[in-house]
């Protein structure tokens, strides 16, 4: 465990609480893509850079302008409806940073048994191998359902020109 | 796992865990549909790093990234549905308020 691992851990912790406590819905999407950007760190630190590849490319680029483009169909707030919002947020989630002290402590306070090993065939292997030689079949699923996903994007910006 | 693993893992697992309260705690006390659909977001962020945290400590990252590729296509495709139908709501309702669902026969 090194200091840089620390402080990305609480960066995502914090990018997370971001997220969820902003007013605005636009940059809630934002803090979303940052979350998932620091996420994407984590998976290099973890010997994981071909996840953190997809994360990185996927969930903090692709998905955020999924979301973007819906708030532009569907929300626009004006001042007093802001400030109602914001209110709102505070009366809701003044807690939250609370909730999440006492739970880190907690846990941190918790001694958990971790000498788990998980069932699994793979170990050791590449993750090419595992992809393209043991779950093929599951590969040609999820293409098609990446393809689902780029139609669906393109409705949707569609929709964002006729609207 | 020997005791840095174990240190590190505790670490990502403490992270992973916090991550997942925040989202549960959002996703109770909100009431628009977007943020609901970017509380799953998080949720599934929580999820993810818990899973390459615990494929490293076993040494068995290359099935632990396997696993996290197949779970980031799947929420790109639950998204993108998710969207479609907060889409349609608005255009029903005019609004993004999960108290307006109550009223969906079926």
């Amino acid at each position: 465990m090194t200091t840089i691992d620390v402080i990305l851990v609480t960066a995502f912790v914090l990018g997370a609480m971001t997220t969820v406590m902003t007013a605005r819905v636009l940059r809630s999407a934002v803090a979303l893509a940052a979350t998932s950007a620091i996420l994407a760190m984590l998976m290099f630190r973890l010997r994981s850079p071909i996840a953190g590849v997809f994360e990185l490319s996927v969930c903090a680029g692709l998905i955020p302008v999924i979301f973007i483009s819906t708030i532009g169909l569907t929300q626009r707030l004006g001042g007093e409806a802001l400030a109602a919002r914001r209110r709102e947020k505070l009366r809701l989630y003044w807690a939250l940073p609370l909730v999440v002290l006492l739970a880190g402590s907690v846990l941190l306070a918790t001694k958990l048994p971790l000498d788990f090993i998980p069932p699994g065939p793979a170990g050791g292997q590449d993750v090419r191998q595992i992809l393209w030689n043991l779950r093929h079949i599951d590969l040609i699923g999820q293409i098609l359902v990446l393809g689902a996903g780029a139609f669906g994007v393109v409705i949707l910006v569609k929709e964002s020109k006729r609207g | 796992m020997g005791s840095q693993e174990t240190q590190l893992f505790l670490l990502f697992a403490l992270g992973a865990a916090l991550v997942l309260i925040v989202g549960f705690y959002s996703l109770l006390t909100t009431r628009n549909l977007i943020r609901v659909v970017i509380n799953m977001e998080i949720l599934s962020k929580g999820v993810m790093l818990l899973l390459i945290a615990a494929g490293n400590a076993v040494d068995r990252s290359a099935l632990a990234q396997a696993m996290a590729i197949t779970m980031i296509i799947i929420e790109v495709a639950v998204v993108v549905v998710a969207v479609g139908v907060i889409l349609c709501v608005y255009r029903h309702h005019r609004s993004l308020d999960t108290s307006l669902l109550r009223e969906i026969k079926g």
